[in-house]
C-alpha cells in the first residue's frame, strides 16, 4: 500500500515524546545549573551516589542479628534496601500467587466455556485505583486500626504494622499480586490436558506430573509475572509515601523527592538513569527465558 | 482427597478475603459518622453529601474525565492513522518504529513521568492542563497501536487495492474498506486508553504542575494530609461504577458468545 | 493368528456416557497377547473413549477392564503397564527429543547409563538416531510421530495404545509408517491396540479388527472375516467398496435380489429378509444374455490398477472393478458365482428394499418394511 506517509507524523511524535525525554534525563544527569544560569557538564550527580555520606547498610534488620555494620553511601543503601523489598515482595507474590493461579486454572479447566466468575472476582479489585487500594490498608494497619483492634479483642499483643518493612511489603504484595497471578493463570489454562495425561501414562504420579510437566510449562508465565511485579515494586514511590509515613525511603520516593522537593535535578536524574538501566537489565535477563509468551496481554 | 479439596477451597477463600478486606473496610467506613478510618461511630451519609459539594473533588473529576476522553480520542486517532501507514514501511523501519513504541510500555512509570516533565520544562511549557493532556496522549498511543495493529495484520492487503481498482479514491478506500475491518481494534484501543488515563497517577503527578489536579492527585494529597472519609465515599462510588461496568461488559460478551455458538450449530 | 492364547486385556460390558449421551454401549472384547488389534469406525463412534478407558484416563460407568484376569479399574494410569501414543502426539514442548523419550525412564529412577542406552536404542528403532538434541517443535509431523512412539516403547510396555497415530501424515508418509509400525510390532512382540477410521489401514495392519458404530460393536474378527463375511450392511459398507442389496432367502442355497433368483452357499430360514453384499472385484462383465442381470455401463474411471465402472440395471447402480475396460454406453451382463454372494442379517443399516426384489416379492417386502417402522439410517 502506498500509505506509508501516514506513519510519518507518529515517527516525529516518538522522537519528541519518547526519545527526547529520555535524552533529557541523561542531559540533566550530566549537567548542573551554574550561578549565572547556564548549564555546565558535571559528574556530581553520579559522584554523590557512590560517594555520599556513609550510613550503616540496612539488611532488613538482619545486620543487627549478625552484629555487623558496613558503611555504605546513603544512596547505595537506599538502592540495596529497595532491591531487598522488591525481591521479597516478588517472592511473596510468587509463593502466594502460584497456588491461587493453579487452583483458578484447574477450576477453569473443569468448567469448560462460559465466563470464569472467580477470575472476574479476582480482577475486580485491580480496577480500583492503586492509590485507593493502598490507602485502604492504612485503616487496617494503623496503630489503632482494625487489625490491632481484632488482635486486642482476642487477647494478643498489638503489633506495629505500618511505617516499616512489613507494611511496605504487604502493600506491594496486595497491589501487585494480580500481576503475578494473571500471567501464570493464562499459561496454566493453556497447558494441553493431553500432556498431563501423557505424563501419567509414562508413570508420573500427581506430584511428579506437577514438578516435571506443569511447573516447567508454566515458567514463561512465572517469568513474566516476576517481571510485572518486580518492576513496579522496585520503582514505586506511592507505596512508601503512603504506607511509610514520610520516613520510609525507597529509591522511588527518593527520586521523587529529589525532583519535587529538594529540586536537585542532577542527582535525581543520575539516580533515575541508574534505576532505569538496572530495571531494564534485570528485565532483559528475565525475558531471555521467556519464549514467545504474551503474559501481559491478559491484564485487560 | 476430601481434605485436599477443603484445603484448596479455603486457600482460595483466604486469597479473596485478602483481596477484598481493604475494599470492604473502605466502603463500610464511608458510612462512618466518626471522622476515623478505623473506629466505628455510627451510620451517616454525610461524607457522600460533602463529596458532592466538594469543589476541589468535583473539578478534579472533571479534569480526569476530560483528559481521559480527549487523550483516548487523540491517541486512538493517531494510532489508527499510524497503523494504516505502518503496513507500507519496510521491515527494518517498521521494527525501529515498533521498538520505539515499546519503550514507554517497558519504562517504569516513574521514569516516563519524570522524563516528560523534563521535556516540558525544557520546552518551557508551563505545567498544567496542556502538559497533562500531552503526557496522557504520549503514554496512551503505544497501547492504542498495540490494540489496533493485530487487526491491521489480519487485513487482506488486496482489499485496499481492490477498492482503488473499483474507482475509490484513497480516502474513500480507507473510510469504506480499511476502517470497518479494523473497527474492533479501534474500539478496544478507545476503551483501553480511556481506562488507562483514568487510572494513571504517577505520570499525572509529574506532569500536571500545581494548578491542575486530576482525581488521583487530589486523592493523593488528601490522603497524605489527614484522615478524610470523603475519600472512602469516593472509593465506594468508584468501586461500584467499575463493578457495574465490568459485569455489564462481561454479561454482554457472554451473550454474544452464546449467539455465535447457536449460529454455528444451526 | 493368536486364537488359542488367553486375553492379556479384556473389556467386559463397558458402558460410558457423557451427560445424557451414551458414548459406549456394552463394549466387550478380548485383547490377546502379541496381537495387533484395531478399533475401526467413523468419527465420533467412541474409539478414543474406549482407548482412554483402557489407559485409565476415563472410568467406565459400568463394566470392567481386566488385565490378566484382574480388574484394572482402581489402578491409576501411572501404574498401568501400558503406554499410549496420543492422537496429537502430546510431546512435551519444554523438553528436547532425548528428554521426551527418557521421561518415563527417569520417573523410574533408571541409572543414567541405562537411560542413555535405552533412549538411543528406542530412537534407533524409530529411525531417529542423532535427533536427541532437537527440540520437538523443530520436527516434521512424521518425526514427532516417531518420537511419540519411541517415548512409549522405551518403557517396555506390554501393551501399546495408539490413537490414530498416522492421522496427521500425508499419504506417502502414512504408507511408510504403516509398514514400519507393523514391522516394529512384530519385532518387539508388543500387543498393539490401534485406533483408526481408515478401513484400508485397519485391514492391512491388523490381526483383529473391531468395527464400531455409535458406541456399539458391530463385528469383531480377522480382516478377512470382516471383509468377506461382514455381519451386517454397515460393516460391509464401511469395509471397502461394496454392492449391498436387500434380499430374501427363497430356501437353502437360493436367494432373490435385484429382480432375479441366484444360487448361493448359505442356508437360512426360507423367506427370511436378509441383505447381500457383492464385492465389485467379484463381478465379471459379460455380453448381455436373455434372463441375465443386464445393464448399461454409465461411467468408467481408471484407478491405476483396475477400472472402476458403474453399471445401471433396472435403476440400481452396481459398482464393478475390472482390469478389462468397457466403454460408457455398453450393454453388459453382470456375472458372479454363488460363493461371491455374502448373505447378512438385516440390520438398521440395510438399504431401502423398494423396487429391487422380483415383482412377485415386492408387495411382501413393502409390507415388511412398513412393519419395521422407522429404519434408522
Ligand atoms: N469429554 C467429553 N465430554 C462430552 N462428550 C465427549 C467427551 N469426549 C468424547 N465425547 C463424545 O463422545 C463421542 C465419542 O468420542 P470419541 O472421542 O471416543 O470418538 P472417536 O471415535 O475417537 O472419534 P474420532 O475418530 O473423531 O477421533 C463423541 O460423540 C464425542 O462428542
Ligand atoms: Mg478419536
Amino acid at each position: 500500500m502506498r500509505l506509508r506517509w501516514l506513519a510519518y507524523p507518529y515517527v516525529l511524535w516518538t522522537v519528541v515524546f519518547t526519545v527526547a525525554p529520555l535524552l533529557l534525563v541523561a542531559w540533566f544527569a550530566f549537567t548542573a545549573v551554574q550561578p549565572d544560569g547556564s548549564s555546565a557538564f558535571t559528574l556530581d550527580g553520579f559522584r554523590s551516589i557512590v560517594a555520599g555520606d556513609r550510613v550503616p547498610l540496612d539488611l532488613l534488620g538482619l545486620q543487627e542479628v549478625f552484629g555487623l555494620t558496613v558503611g555504605v553511601p546513603l544512596y547505595v543503601n537506599v538502592f540495596v534496601k529497595s532491591l531487598q523489598i522488591a525481591l521479597l515482595s516478588t517472592l511473596a507474590c510468587l509463593l502466594f500467587g502460584y497456588p491461587a493461579a493453579y487452583l483458578l486454572a484447574r477450576r477453569r479447566a473443569r468448567q469448560r466455556g462460559g465466563t470464569d466468575l472467580l477470575l472476574l472476582l479476582f480482577v475486580i479489585p485491580m480496577w480500583m485505583n492503586a492509590l485507593l487500594r493502598t490507602y485502604a490498608w492504612l485503616a487496617l494497619l494503623e496503630p489503632n486500626g482494625i487489625v490491632n483492634t481484632v488482635l486486642a479483642a482476642v487477647g494478643l499483643p498489638k503489633g506495629q504494622f505500618l511505617y516499616n518493612d512489613f507494611g511496605i511489603g504487604l502493600g506491594m504484595v496486595y497491589n501487585y499480586l494480580p500481576f503475578m497471578v494473571l500471567p501464570i493463570y493464562s499459561v496454566l489454562v493453556k497447558v494441553d490436558r493431553s500432556l498431563v495425561e501423557a505424563a501419567e501414562d509414562l508413570g508420573a504420579d500427581r506430584r511428579r506430573v506437577f514438578t516435571r510437566v506443569v511447573l516447567p510449562l508454566s515458567m514463561p508465565g512465572v517469568m513474566s509475572g516476576v517481571n510485572m511485579v518486580f518492576m513496579p515494586a522496585m520503582t514505586t514511590f506511592l507505596i512508601p509515601n503512603l504506607l511509610g509515613g514520610g520516613r520510609y525511603m525507597l529509591i522511588g520516593n527518593v527520586i521523587e523527592r529529589q525532583y519535587m522537593i529538594a529540586r536537585d535535578w542532577t542527582t535525581a536524574s543520575a539516580l533515575s538513569i541508574v534505576l532505569l538501566v538496572f530495571v531494564l537489565a534485570s528485565m532483559r535477563f528475565m525475558t531471555r527465558y521467556e519464549k514467545g509468551n504474551e503474559g501481559g496481554g491478559v491484564l485487560l | 482427597m476430601k481434605l485436599g479439596r477443603a484445603v484448596r477451597g479455603s486457600y482460595l477463600s483466604l486469597v479473596f478475603v485478602f483481596l477484598y478486606a481493604p475494599v470492604a473496610v473502605l466502603i463500610v467506613f464511608s458510612f462512618n459518622a466518626a471522622k476515623s478510618r478505623s473506629v466505628w461511630g455510627g451510620f451517616t451519609l454525610e461524607w457522600y453529601r460533602k463529596l458532592f459539594s466538594n469543589a476541589e473533588i468535583l473539578s478534579s473529576l472533571r479534569v480526569t474525565l476530560i483528559v481521559a476522553l480527549l487523550s483516548a480520542a487523540i491517541a486512538t486517532l493517531v494510532a489508527t492513522v499510524t497503523c494504516i501507514g505502518l503496513d507500507g514501511l519496510t521491515k527494518r523501519r517498521r521494527a525501529v518504529v515498533m521498538n520505539l513504541t515499546y519503550v514507554p510500555i517497558v519504562n517504569p512509570d516513574l521514569v516516563t513521568g519524570i522524563s516528560l516533565m523534563l521535556l516540558f520544562v525544557f520546552l518551557q511549557l508551563p505545567l498544567g492542563f496542556v502538559t497533562l493532556l500531552l503526557a496522557h496522549v504520549a503514554f496512551n498511543i503505544p497501547y492504542a497501536i498495540l490494540s489496533i495493529l493485530p487487526k491491521m495484520k489480519q487485513l487482506d492487503r488486496h482489499l485496499y487495492e481492490a477498492a482503488l481498482d473499483l474507482g475509490a479514491k484513497p480516502s474513500q478506500a480507507i473510510a469504506r474498506v480499511i476502517l470497518p475491518e479494523i473497527m474492533p481494534g479501534v474500539v478496544t484501543a478507545m476503551i483501553l486508553t480511556f481506562t488507562l488515563s483514568i487510572d494513571d497517577f504517577v505520570i499525572s503527578y509529574f506532569t500536571s504542575g500545581a494548578s491542575v489536579s486530576n482525581l488521583a492527585i487530589t486523592i493523593y494529597s488528601m490522603a497524605r494530609k489527614s484522615v478524610n472519609p470523603q475519600i472512602n465515599a469516593l472509593s465506594a462510588l468508584m468501586f461500584l461504577t467499575v463493578l457495574v461496568l465490568l459485569l455489564v461488559v462481561n454479561f454482554r460478551s457472554n451473550r454474544d458468545l452464546g449467539k455465535t455458538k447457536e449460529g454455528r450449530t444451526r | 493368528m493368536a486364537e488359542g492364547t488367553r486375553p492379556i486385556l479384556e473389556l467386559v460390558g463397558v458402558n460410558k456416557s457423557y451427560g445424557d449421551t451414551q458414548v459406549l454401549t456394552d463394549i466387550s472384547f478380548p485383547i490377546r497377547s502379541n496381537e495387533f488389534i484395531t478399533l475401526l469406525g467413523p468419527s465420533g463412534c467412541g474409539k478414543t473413549t474406549t482407548l482412554r478407558i483402557l489407559a485409565g484416563f476415563e472410568r467406565p460407568d459400568s463394566g470392567d477392564v481386566l488385565f490378566e484376569g484382574a480388574s484394572l479399574l482402581d489402578v491409576p494410569p501411572f501404574k498401568r503397564r501400558l503406554n499410549t501414543v496420543f492422537q496429537r502426539y502430546a510431546l512435551f514442548p519444554h523438553l528436547d527429543v532425548f528428554e521426551n523419550v527418557a521421561f518415563g525412564l527417569r520417573l523410574r529412577k533408571t541409572p543414567e547409563a541405562e537411560v542413555k542406552a535405552r533412549v538411543a536404542a528406542a530412537l534407533k528403532t524409530v529411525d531417529l538416531d542423532g535427533y536427541g538434541k532437537r527440540w520437538v517443535d523443530q520436527l516434521s509431523g512424521g518425526q514427532m510421530q516417531r518420537v511419540a512412539i519411541a517415548r512409549a516403547i522405551v518403557n517396555g510396555p506390554e501393551i501399546l495404545l495408539l490413537d490414530e497415530p498416522l492421522g496427521a501424515l500425508d499419504l506417502k508418509m502414512r504408507k511408510e509408517m504403516q509398514i514400519e509400525l507393523k514391522d516394529m510390532q512384530k519385532r518387539l512382540g508388543i500387543t498393539f491396540v490401534y485406533v483408526t477410521h481408515d478401513q484400508e489401514e485397519a485391514l492391512t495392519m491388523s490381526d483383529t479388527v473391531v468395527v464400531m458404530r455409535e458406541g456399539v460393536i458391530q463385528q469383531v474378527g480377522s480382516p478377512t472375516d470382516v471383509y468377506n463375511e461382514p455381519r451386517n450392511a454397515f460393516v460391509a459398507d464401511f469395509i471397502g467398496e461394496s454392492n449391498i442389496l436387500p434380499a430374501r432367502m427363497e430356501k437353502d442355497f437360493e436367494i432373490a435380489f435385484a429382480g432375479h433368483r441366484f444360487a448361493c452357499v448359505d442356508r437360512r430360514r426360507a423367506e427370511a429378509d436378509v441383505d447381500v453384499v457383492v464385492r465389485p472385484e467379484d463381478i465379471v462383465l459379460a455380453p448381455p444374455v436373455e434372463g441375465g442381470l443386464n445393464g448399461v455401463v454409465t461411467s468408467v474411471v481408471f484407478k491405476g490398477v483396475h477400472y472402476e465402472m458403474i453399471v445401471e440395471c433396472d435403476g440400481t447402480e452396481w459398482m464393478v472393478h475390472s482390469t478389462d475396460q468397457a466403454a460408457e454406453g455398453d450393454r453388459a451382463a453382470l456375472v458372479f458365482g454363488p460363493e461371491d454372494i455374502h448373505v447378512m442379517d438385516r440390520s438398521p443399516f440395510s438399504p431401502d428394499a423398494h423396487g429391487i426384489l422380483p415383482a412377485d416379492l415386492a408387495g411382501r417386502a413393502a409390507r415388511a418394511s412398513a412393519d419395521e417402522g422407522d429404519p434408522d439410517r
